[in-house]
């Protein structure tokens, strides 16, 4: 089945074939330079763009910021960037189950900020809005508070939070097409689309890239005008962080 | 005196049919083997899942699957997933009816400590600030004292905030304590064989004690 009608009304039929596709990771990142600050998508180890970390590492790039909810593991994820020193600052809402993050941490090496989820979450979609601010109640009272502006409404202080500014977006789909329309997967969408939404310059690793017409313009969650990049990635391991079963 | 499984089950009664419900991780996860069959209740996890069912048999687990403790889950019937943005949304905008989650310290006044030990390595509050600052309904479920056996029921938190005037009630080993919106522990019940004298040792805060205390039925 394909999703929208042949072109019959305007001169150019190129109008739906906006090609985002690059060769591959190395080809998407090529031009991140050290000190750029980047958004890197997934929950624990689940829906992280796992080509273009490796791209990353292999690349050498250092210096760099990364907004990312968690920092990976030792040997995956972000922790594979944490390892080679190229990361200078986190900032992230749980940065646990990670000796060398520890490890840098307490010796100087590594600056971290760590800011609750929501707002981790709501500063990227108000970058994807083009709203400069957010108002949310989570750190009132709290040291996450010290120093920020708080406005009442309603009778409730709220914490004033900038949008995100970010260099890259880097996430991973479970399908997109040529467009740089994206569909995730499960929890495996979690921080993508808001990140997406949220770069100067987004790049998306998909593990299916199809040809535009084969996704149902009603099931995409990040339209492609948020995509400038896209890639079938390879060779996803797409590893479980705490396998946890029940007896049949 | 109740074990963590025990305070799992005494916290399963407070959730009523209808609920919308988030557990945090640690005894409140326990806490959804024992809802009661006979209500519908839908459990909210905030990397952004609607209807989260139980642990999936061995072989069947999905990576791209889990909680917000990172564990391999399933969906029941009915669930629906959304990004990480939309999930504190229905968090912040209090359409989460019970959130139940742990704590080091719970103060008289409703202050929740439960993210950050000055001196050790600080793992992050991840979403434990944005539901304690939103919800309406919050359980904490947590031992009575810590384990170098100070109280963790206190009259002022002693470890950087999580969240403030925000804890409704709270279940431990000991005993089920409401924390008054004018502050102050009132106790409601005590664990079976446990004794209000215990309690009142174990509570460091002000605890208000108001004629019989029954034994907890669980």
């Amino acid at each position: 089945m394909v999703y929208g009608q042949k072109n019959t009304i305007f001169t150019s039929n190129q109008l739906l074939n906006m090609n985002k596709v690059v060769s591959g990771a190395d080809e998407a990142i090529k031009d991140i330079k050290d000190g750029m600050t980047l958004m890197l998508g997934g929950f624990g180890l689940c829906g992280i763009p796992e080509n273009c970390i490796a791209a990353l590492v292999k690349k050498g790039v250092k210096g760099l910021t990364c907004i990312s909810n968690n920092a990976g593991v030792d040997d995956f994820g972000i922790g594979l960037m944490l390892k080679t020193k190229q990361v200078k600052k986190m900032i992230s809402s749980y940065v646990g189950e990670n000796a060398e993050f520890e490890r840098q941490l307490l010796s100087g090496e590594l600056e971290v900020e760590l800011i609750p989820q929501g707002t981790l979450a709501t500063r990227c979609m108000a970058a994807g809005y083009g709203m400069p601010v957010i108002f949310t109640p989570a750190g009132i009272g709290t040291e996450i508070a010290e120093g920020k502006e708080v406005r009442n409404f309603n009778g409730k202080d709220y914490l004033m939070e900038m949008a995100f500014d970010a260099d890259f977006a880097i996430v991973k789909a479970w399908k997109g097409d040529s467009m740089g329309n994206l569909v995730f997967r499960a929890t495996a969408r979690n921080f993508n689309p808001v990140m997406a939404m949220a770069g100067k310059i987004t790049i998306a690793e998909v593990e299916e890239l199809v040809e535009p017409g084969e996704l149902d313009p009603d099931h995409i969650h990040t339209p492609g005008i948020y995509v400038h990049r896209i890639f079938q990635g390879k060779n996803y391991e797409k590893r479980i962080e705490q396998k946890t079963v029940r007896k049949k | 005196m109740l074990d963590k499984e025990g305070i799992a089950k005494r916290i399963a009664k407070e959730i009523k049919d209808g609920y919308y419900v988030n557990l945090g991780i640690g005894i409140p996860t326990l806490v959804a083997n024992y809802i009661p069959k006979d209500i519908d209740v839908v459990l909210q996890s905030e990397n952004g899942l609607l209807g989260m069912g139980p642990f999936p048999f061995e072989g069947e687990e999905d990576a791209d699957l889990i909680n917000a403790g990172k564990q391999t889950i399933t969906m029941l019937p009915g669930s629906s997933v959304f990004d990480s943005a939309m999930s504190f949304g229905m968090i912040r905008a209090k359409k989460v009816n019970l959130t139940i989650l742990g704590a080091m310290e719970v103060s008289e006044n409703g202050d929740i400590a439960n993210w950050k030990i000055p001196g050790k390595m600080v793992k992050g509050m991840g979403g434990a600030m944005d539901l304690v600052a939103s919800a309406e309904n919050i359980i904490v479920a947590m031992q009575h004292v810590n384990k170098a056996g100070e109280s963790k029921l206190l009259s002022k938190c002693s470890l950087p905030l999580t969240g403030v005037n925000c804890v409704k009630k709270i279940v431990t080993e000991l005993a089920v304590l409401d924390v008054l919106p004018d502050g102050g522990f009132k106790l409601l019940e005590r664990a079976p064989g446990v004794s209000v004298e215990e309690i009142k040792k174990a509570t460091a805060g002000k605890l208000i004690i108001e004629g019989e205390i029954p034994e907890m039925i669980i």
